[in-house]
């Protein structure tokens, strides 16, 4: 394990919320570091819908999901947030007493921070891949059946098959291609979302016998002790076949869990977590919770709401940063001090 | 007055009233139809509301759209009249509406 990074905030998410809170903590002259599980920031909006547009972010009559964090993005630039992406929040542990707290921070990619101060912007939780509805396919999972390629070499000389027909699919097809003993692709149409150049690198290793593409859907596996043997595909005519397998990645997208974030002793309220509405407190001193994964009589999950509730966090969260000072209320308009900051002045 | 019935995986059938320009997700959402998850709320970005059309009313629905093709990746046991409910504009013609829902949404 590295060095733990010493900073002031970590916010747990990368999503709209969490980004504009790292501008009011910026005003405050409040390091921020980001984690997420996503490769890239914007959560929901990046993840969901970057195409469509928004028409309730107030001063814009229509932006895109991705127009909003691109926006975001530009407008944290002068306070170098550090962004930590494709990995999970795992552990969050109090170190000190609420007077004045701090707070120790792990990921499952080994990364350790020690803060002041914890932001949790989780969202409607953290994006995990989708599991194929097959009967049993749990016993399978991390010995014959993986919703992510984390070791290559567990997949050498052995039967893969990869499901899917978008960018993670046929990536993984080429990338797993020249180890595996055979590799098939299995989707439900000939038709592929990924990227027009893998897809005909995939059809160049068709045509050269070196994979085989099977249009069709996965019915059943069968296999003992985890160790999967063979696969049921069924055609889109519906003829039924059996295809050996040894390994298998079946890629359906993301879909939102709470997932680790129900273990760090926060209250809970049907999975969104209870704050106060003038800090946006947890139930734990120094921990705060923003956007849409919190929860308050009137609460509405909304970005605007998410921007409002980081604007005040970030006041209280001064405190516990710089328990000696005194905070005065600036305008960015009018205060040199803030647009020094900005690096405006 | 336009009526849908949504008959769920163990076959049974429920016929609700449908609003013109709503659609068909909406419906099912607005009348607690089971089987229908919509997560994304009806952006076409979640797939948790693959339905079955009846094969009858196929020409009427039309198929789905590119976007919606490659939504239907994601979403399980998909056939030849699979579609996404919340893509489906309700109209006049599609009065007598019959939909089928899948086991599961994923
Ligand atoms: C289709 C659709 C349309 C929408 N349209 C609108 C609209 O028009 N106007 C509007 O205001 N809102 C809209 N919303 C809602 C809006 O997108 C959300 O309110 C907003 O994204 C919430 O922001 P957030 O930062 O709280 O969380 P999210 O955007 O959900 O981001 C949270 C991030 O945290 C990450 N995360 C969670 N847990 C962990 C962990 N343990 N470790 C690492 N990372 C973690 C997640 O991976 C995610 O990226 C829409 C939502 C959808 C799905
Ligand atoms: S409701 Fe999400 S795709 Fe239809």
């Amino acid at each position: 394990m590295g060095e733990s990074i010493k900073t002031d905030v970590v916010i747990v998410g990368a999503g709209p919320a969490a980004l504009f809170a790292v501008f009011e903590l910026g005003l405050l002259d409040i390091k921020a570091h980001l984690v997420d599980v996503l490769p890239r920031a914007g959560g929901q909006c990046a993840e969901l819908y970057p195409e469509k547009p928004i028409y309730d972010i107030p001063g814009h009559p229509m932006i895109t999901g991705d127009g909003i964090v691109e926006k975001l993005l530009a407008q944290i630039e002068p306070f170098h947030p550090t962004f930590h992406f494709e990995q999970m929040v795992t552990e969050l542990e109090v170190l000190s007493t609420p007077e004045a707290p701090a707070f120790r921070v792990k990921t499952d990619a080994e990364r350790t921070f020690e803060c002041r101060s914890v932001i949790v912007a989780a969202g409607g939780g953290s994006f995990q891949p989708k599991k194929p509805p097959i009967e049993g396919i749990e016993a399978y999972e991390q010995k014959s059946v993986f919703y992510a390629v984390r070791k290559m070499e567990d997949f050498r000389d052995k039967n893969v098959v990869v499901v899917g027909g978008g960018d993670s699919a046929l990536d993984w097809t080429l990338n797993l291609q020249p180890i595996a003993k055979r590799l098939t692709l299995v989707h439900r149409r000939d038709e592929f979302r990924a990227a027009p150049h893998s897809v005909k690198a995939m059809r160049d290793l068709v045509s050269a016998g070196k994979m085989e593409l099977r249009i069709g859907q996965i019915l059943a596996l069968s296999g003992a002790d985890g160790r999967l043997a063979a696969a049921q595909i069924k055609s889109a005519k519906g003829e039924v076949s059996e295809l050996a397998v040894e390994r298998l990645v079946p890629f359906f997208g993301l879909t939102m869990k709470l997932g680790p974030v129900a273990e760090w002793g926060l209250n809970l309220h049907e999975n969104l977590i209870p704050v106060d509405t003038a800090r946006f407190e947890t139930n734990v001193p120094g921990i705060f919770a923003i956007g849409d994964i919190n929860h308050y009589p009137g609460k509405l999950k909304l970005i605007l709401c998410g921007f409002h509730e980081g604007a005040l966090a970030a006041q209280k969260v001064y405190h516990y940063v710089y328990p000696e000072k005194k905070l005065v209320f600036q305008y960015t308009t009018s205060s040199t001090s803030l647009q020094k900051k900005l690096g405006v002045a | 007055m336009i009526k849908i019935t949504f008959i769920d995986s163990f076959g049974e059938k429920r016929t609700v009233e449908a609003e013109e320009g709503s659609t068909v997700m909406e419906t099912a959402i607005r009348n607690s139809i089971p089987e229908i998850t919509a997560e994304c709320g009806g952006a076409c970005a979640c797939a948790t509301c693959h339905v079955y059309v009846d094969e009858a009313f196929l020409p009427l629905t039309g198929g789905p759209s590119p976007q919606e093709e490659d939504m239907l990746d994601f979403a399980y046991g998909t056939q030849a009249n699979s579609r996404l409910s919340c893509q489906i504009k309700v109209t006049p013609e599609l009065d007598g509406l019959v939909i089928r829902t899948p086991q599961r949404q994923g």
